[in-house]
């Protein structure tokens, strides 16, 4: 049919690789996939209320699981995820009433929420371990 | 080709905008604003509790308010998320049969996370 030919030749608008990455872009496709790491990272802390809920001697294994070295670096790596991803929907609700679409300061906002990721993964981490 | 004797309004009928765009993006940013809060709260809890042992866990995380804290944050993340992956799929997978299949196993897999999670909860709030 004349029309599914028309459908496979019709001409495609640019998509990624003809823009040279910048800082903005990066971030946007990172806060999708923060997301996305988060919809299964959900799933650890999940398992541990059901662990909670299912008696000590499960419990202590899971804990065990969580705390051998493996464990702290998934965890780490979702604290991330989850603080990347806070920080990133701050910078929408921003840009929700209008402000700070202007490159500097959307630049300035993609820097300052790296930072204060980082920054808050390290906080959870240290504080953690002090009262562990 | 039935469709030829339709006028050109009625094949247009039900193509257009569902009109439910707006209850999304609102229901995406009430969700997010509550998940900053809700998520602040999971992280204080687990900071709190990291090393404890099972009868301090079970204690803490068994006070009516930690309880209704943890229902309250499972109940708006797993939202949260659902909208969100709706989003992620709709953008990027296009099969007649596989689009549909997909929003659905989304709807599926979040159901069954947060029924586990309320019941994981509900079990130790009332502990039994």
């Amino acid at each position: 049919m004349a029309s599914t030919d028309l459908r496979d030749r019709r001409p495609l608008s640019p998509h990624l690789q003809v823009y040279r990455p910048n800082l903005t872009m990066m971030m946007s496709i990172l806060h999708r996939i923060t997301g996305a790491a988060l919809y299964f990272a959900l799933l650890l802390g999940i398992w541990w209320l059901v662990a909670l809920a299912s008696g000590p001697e499960y419990f202590t294994f899971v804990n065990g699981i969580f705390g051998s070295w493996f464990g702290l670096l998934i965890l780490f790596g979702a604290t991330y995820a989850l603080f990347h991803h806070m920080m990133g929907g701050i910078r929408h609700l921003i840009w929700d009433t209008g402000r700070a679409f202007a490159i500097p300061a959307a630049e300035h906002m993609a820097w300052m929420s790296l930072a204060l990721a980082a920054g808050l993964t390290v906080l959870v981490f240290v504080a953690g371990w002090l009262a562990a | 080709m039935g469709r030829g004797f339709q006028t050109p309004l009625r094949r247009a009928r039900g193509s257009g905008s569902a009109h439910e765009g707006t209850s999304h993006f609102l229901a995406q940013r009430v969700t997010a604003v509550f998940s900053i809060l809700l998520a602040a709260f999971v992280m204080v809890l687990a900071v709190l509790l990291a090393g404890s042992d099972y009868e301090t866990a079970r204690a803490v995380a068994g006070n009516p308010f930690v309880a209704a804290g943890l229902l309250a944050a499972a109940a708006t993340f797993v939202y949260h998320m659902m909208i969100g992956m709706q989003v992620i799929i709709e953008d990027y997978v296009h099969g007649a049969l596989a689009r549909p299949l997909l929003l659905a196993a989304n709807v599926l897999f979040c159901g069954l996370v947060f029924i586990l999670s309320a019941l994981a909860i509900a079990k130790i709030a009332f502990g039994a």
